[in-house]
């Protein structure tokens, strides 16, 4: 139980890392490519969303796991 | 019969689940479970004037039940049904339905909200798949969209009731387990990704043909002299997507209700300051999971669309 609880934290945080750095690229491309184009804004914020989803969902998945060793294990 | 979280000791202290904090986090985290117990099976009781755990009764014959925990449900193995989840889903695709069905024939100049929101959902699923697929013939990707956008939507919308609403009225009809969100039941999204990908099979098999099918799955990346090679990358590929899909789905919703039910436990603190700090951080958070509720289900939606499209590639390799 003690380790499934260190396995949660690690599998959290590493993901949360991860994640953390690629939704930061993700952001910065999508402010610079706003930035050099304005006039694409609309059609780039819903790729950002969509790709920022699929990011997203990885470190969830992570949590999702995380929280599944911590209390149905 | 191994224990699921709690330890069953003839003797040893029990409490009820709902007064511990991994109690309670526990009973929101079982299904309610109908399901076939087996020959043999150990069921446990706790004996409410002494607190402590009764000696198990074992089953004497196989029976169709309703489990009583998750240790129950655990013995149960495969004939076991997740009957919130089974029932939501069902419900919830009901009232989809009947959503879309009752707000056509009202069909007026000045369309009221409802029919305003039916035909948003219907122009937005046309226009992605429009961008995402192309122009077809096939009468089934954008009504299978559409479904797959709608109902995944209300199934995650559940998520925004508060977490012991339902469960508690659900409690006062006997009822002892109760989950509302079926997203948060990697069964079910795990079930749907599993149509997609049986869908997509279906199509690569008659839009390609048998051959084509086969061949892109062996000849791909390096050539028809490394065929087994080929044959593992792909298939690492091929199962992934399923797996990511309905993992991606389950992770986010998951995670979600998980974050409310440890806000909600903030009120086993006995403190008005606390409390109060606990609603904020309910609206805080629900509004935050508004995003990803809506955001998951435009995912899923947007690579159901993507994957069939994929099926539907006739380019030579």
């Amino acid at each position: 139980m003690e380790y499934s609880i260190l396995a949660a934290g690690i599998t959290m945080g590493l993901s949360a890392i991860g994640a953390g750095i690629g939704v930061g690229i993700l952001g910065s491309k999508f402010i610079e490519g706003i930035a050099r184009q304005p006039e694409l804004a609309p059609f780039l914020q819903g790729r950002f969303f969509l790709m920022m989803g699929l990011t997203d969902a990885v470190p969830m998945i992570g949590v999702g796991l995380g929280m599944y060793m911590l209390f149905a294990l | 019969m191994a224990a699921k979280g709690i330890d069953h000791v003839v003797g040893a202290a029990c409490s009820e689940p709902e007064l511990t904090t991994n109690g309670y986090i526990q009973h929101h985290l079982t299904n309610l479970t109908y399901g076939k117990l087996p020959y043999e099976s150990e069921v446990w009781h706790c004996n409410k004037e002494s607190q402590v755990w009764d000696m198990p009764t074992i089953i004497p014959a196989d029976t169709w039940t309703f489990a009583h925990g998750a240790t129950e449900a655990a013995d149960m193995g495969f004939w076991a049904f997740n009957v919130d989840s089974i029932g939501w889903s069902i419900f919830l695709g009901a009232l989809f339905l009947g959503l879309f069905k009752w707000a056509i024939p009202t069909n007026s100049d000045t369309p009221s909200g409802l029919q305003n929101f039916v035909e948003m959902c219907i122009e937005f699923v046309d226009d992605n798949v429009q961008s995402l697929f192309g122009a077809t013939n096939n009468k089934l990707i954008a009504p299978l969209a559409l479904t797959v956008f709608v109902w995944i939507l209300f199934m995650n919308l559940m998520d925004l009731i508060p977490v012991d609403f339902i469960p508690e009225l659900a409690k006062y009809l006997g009822i002892e387990y109760f989950k509302v969100v079926p997203t948060t039941d990697p069964n079910v999204t795990l079930g749907m990704a599993l149509a997609i990908v049986v869908l997509t099979i279906y199509y690569s098999i008659k839009i390609k043909g048998l051959k084509a099918f086969v061949a892109e799955l062996t000849l791909h990346p390096f050539g028809k002299w490394l065929m087994p090679v080929n044959f593992v990358l792909e298939m690492v590929n091929f199962i992934a997507k399923p797996i990511s899909l309905g993992l991606r789905l389950f992770g986010n919703l998951y995670a979600g209700e998980m974050i409310f039910i440890l806000i909600a436990l903030m009120l086993f603190f006995n403190s008005a300051l606390i409390g109060m700090l606990g609603i904020g951080l309910h609206l805080v958070w629900a509004l935050f999971h508004i995003l990803i509720v809506a955001l998951q289900a435009f995912i899923f939606m947007a690579l159901t669309i993507a994957y069939l499209a994929m099926a539907h590639e006739t380019e030579e390799h």
